[in-house]
């Protein structure tokens, strides 16, 4: 039942890919309406299938990658599907429902291998831990794809050479503001998911910081955001410079996230 | 026969600090058309005066004496010592180029940005004076009205005028591609030329929340601030207000630019990196390129802003050949109708006038008595002839007498009128109140905006 709206989830967000490249080329207010729409079932139907398997397993379904993976499309969608709301920048659907279809598509590519036991996250530190640390790469998610955005509009300005997409993007200063927030509410976020974790590795492994892989790449990422956040704050660092940060950080993120699990060993990706 | 002279010095002549010298002196509370009835050789006398241009439109009987004199105005109403040289910056045209000329003016195809709309009102307001003045009589007045017909005629068949309302609408554009919202930000303008004042409209429509103007001359400056209700700022401390403003429009006639790479860059820091955004209208540019690769500023010149218009190149150029050759047709219709205000082809029209009648009315008389012998027709012929013939014979003396004057032109265009001799590419009646032309200006701006 459970794969079966997770095949549903992932086909909505696929319709939902198609509907916004083609709203790239074409303005219709509709056809983002029925995006949107689609992937909110998309949401439902995949939420519906984790909170199945959670019942299942009476954990949360992160203990493999794949797991953890899936669970982190749903919190980029869900995050997305929010913002959105709020937002109203309709043109960003057409460069985050790629980012939820490859989440969706890898999570079940990727091989299965076990990250921690699942009787590990029965901890409320480790929920905390995880949850925060979704959210936050959710947001700094929605600041890579804000900032890829950032720089071709930046491109089209400064080069004077305007593409289809100069139309259709918003101004610059309003897309480096919302990856502004989205890097500013993310920073906090991961700054106790890192700080929970800790806790809760002292708890179990009686010491914070144990050289894990994971644990290194987490603290070059956060280092990456912490700069990022602070050129913002106090020299005012914004546009160009700010959105390859936020790429580079992001890239940090997926290297942390799926490479450090699959290439390195340590105690996240299971051998203990 | 009167010639038709222009003189005067332009954006593309005079340096910009002698225009701004003359520009000056030409707001002073004396016009310079009160001078006319001192002048014993110009007849009729047109004075305008722009930021980018300052002509006198003239008749004179000599033209070597007309020049003279108009010369010596200009040097005592400019007050220019005699040792500054005048000449090298000054064009004289005559007759046939000093219409085609005057019709390029008023069309704006001699302007700084070609296609601005403003000169044409502006060319009103020397119209009015003169009218005022009481300066201007056939000559010139018939001038004056076909040139803003022309202007109309480019406006409405051309594209050229649009060209200019999309610069400046393709800069607001642009800065709100680059801001999204203007009501936050301001604006610097540095020189406060014509189209300066267009882009400066543009924002102003925008909701703009503040605006500075610096200009070399502080009066212009404080004019143009009083009208967007700005502040001015002196023209060696503008770079300081880049510490500040979001969007500079700029339109010196500097030769040298203005603003350079490091004036930017070095206080970039200070306003924490927000964009900055240069429109460069101003030919030579003042804004060196090299400022457009700094982070976050944004430098764009006429050339940049015409590029982002939808029209190419080829068509722009198409366009103003287009327009070119309406002001041609033009010209060559104001020479047939200069040509007719001489005795010779008044008289003939009067007499051929005379003689239209004349058949037109035996025709029908000999229609309505066919009983009429030949000789009795023939009778009724020399009758009507001499009639025409005694009733005209003083008018035409009285013509020819005329001719030898100076002010042969009144009475010919009298005559016409009076024998209401004026063909249809004649008469023009185009309206010289700006109400009018403003409200033009608006739509046209609107369809811009579509």
């Amino acid at each position: 039942m459970e794969s079966l709206f997770l095949v549903i989830a992932t086909l909505c967000y696929l319709c939902a890919t198609v509907g916004y490249l083609v709203y790239l080329f074409r303005d219709l207010e509709q056809l983002h309406r029925i995006s949107w729409t689609i992937m909110l079932v998309g949401a439902l139907f995949h939420g519906a299938a984790l909170v199945m398997r959670t019942a299942n397993t009476g954990s949360l379904p992160v203990s493999t990658i794949q797991d953890a993976l899936c669970m982190f499309a749903w919190v980029f969608v869900v995050t997305y599907l929010i913002l959105q709301i709020r937002l109203q920048l309709r043109i960003l659907g057409s460069f985050v429902s790629p980012l939820a279809v490859v989440f969706m598509l890898s999570s079940s590519l990727l091989p299965s291998q076990v990250m921690l036991k699942s009787q590990f996250f029965k901890s409320g530190w480790l929920i905390m831990h995880v949850g925060s640390l979704f959210f936050a790469n959710a947001l700094f998610a929605l600041a890579f794809s804000v900032g890829i955005m950032y720089l071709l509009q930046e491109r089209h300005i400064k080069k004077k050479n305007f593409g289809f997409l100069y139309e259709r993007l918003p101004s610059l200063e309003r897309l480096d503001s919302i990856a502004h927030y989205c890097v500013l509410s993310g920073f906090p976020l991961m700054t106790a998911g890192l700080i929970t974790g800790f806790a809760y590795a002292a708890i179990v492994w009686h010491s914070p910081w144990n050289w894990d892989p994971k644990e290194i790449l987490s603290l070059i990422t956060w280092i990456i955001y912490a700069v990022l956040v602070h050129e913002r704050l106090a020299v005012g660092w914004r546009g160009r410079r700010a959105a390859w940060l936020s790429i580079l950080g992001f890239a940090a993120i997926v290297l942390t996230f799926v490479g450090a699990s699959l290439l390195l060993g340590g105690h996240h990706s299971g051998k203990m | 026969m009167a010639h038709i002279v222009l003189l005067g010095m332009s954006h593309k002549t005079a340096s910009v600090e002698i225009r701004e010298q003359l520009a000056v002196a030409c707001r002073k509370e004396v016009n310079p058309l009160h001078m006319l009835p001192h002048l014993d050789h110009v007849d009729e006398l047109v004075f305008l005066s722009t930021c980018n241009r300052v002509e006198f439109l003239f008749t004179c009987s000599s033209f070597a004496e007309g020049v003279r004199e108009i010369k010596s105005v200009l040097r005592t109403h400019v007050g220019l010592p005699s040792t500054v040289p005048l000449d090298s910056y000054l064009y004289i045209y005559e007759d046939l180029e000093a219409v085609k000329h005057l019709f390029m003016v008023a069309s704006s195809l001699d302007s700084m940005i070609v296609g601005e709309p403003q000169i044409l009102g502006q060319l009103k307001d020397a119209f009015r004076d003169a009218v005022e003045y009481r300066t201007v009589r056939v000559v010139l007045n018939r001038l004056l009205h076909k040139s803003f017909s022309v202007a109309k005629r480019v406006r409405t068949e051309t594209c050229v005028g649009s060209c200019a309302v999309s610069v400046s609408y393709a800069a607001v554009e642009l800065a709100r591609k680059i801001f999204g919202d203007l009501r936050e930000k301001s604006v610097l303008l540095i020189g406060a030329g014509e189209m300066a004042e267009l882009a400066a409209e543009h924002f102003i429509r925008q909701g703009v929340r503040r605006m500075v103007v610096a200009n070399r001359t502080l009066e212009r400056a404080m004019e143009l601030a009083g009208r967007f209700e700005a502040e001015t700022v002196s023209f060696d401390r503008f770079l300081e207000e880049l510490k500040v403003i979001d969007i500079v429009v700029s339109s010196t006639g500097s030769q040298e630019p203005i603003i350079q790479y490091q004036d930017v860059r070095s206080r970039m820091r200070e306003r924490r990196n927000k964009p900055l955004f240069f429109i460069d209208i101003a030919v030579p540019r003042d804004i060196d390129p090299k400022v457009n690769e700094i982070d976050n500023v944004y430098v764009y010149d006429i050339d940049d802003l015409q590029g982002v218009i939808d029209l190419n190149k080829d068509e722009r150029l198409n366009q103003a050949q287009k327009a070119e050759h309406i002001i041609d047709e033009e010209t060559i219709k104001f020479r047939n109708w200069m040509n007719s205000l001489s005795a010779v082809p008044t008289i003939v029209s009067v007499r051929e006038k005379a003689e239209t009648i004349r058949q037109n009315e035996l025709r029908k008389t000999f229609s309505q008595l066919p009983d009429l012998s030949d000789r009795e027709k023939e009778a009724i012929e020399i009758l009507t002839k001499s009639i025409i013939k005694k009733f005209l014979h003083d008018p035409i003396v009285f013509l020819k007498k005329k001719a030898q004057r100076n002010a042969q032109a009144v009475y010919m265009d009298f005559t016409q009128q009076l024998f209401n001799l004026i063909d249809d590419n004649g008469v023009d009646t185009a309206p010289i109140d700006s109400e009018g032309e403003d409200a033009e200006d608006q739509t046209l701006l609107k369809t811009a905006k579509k």
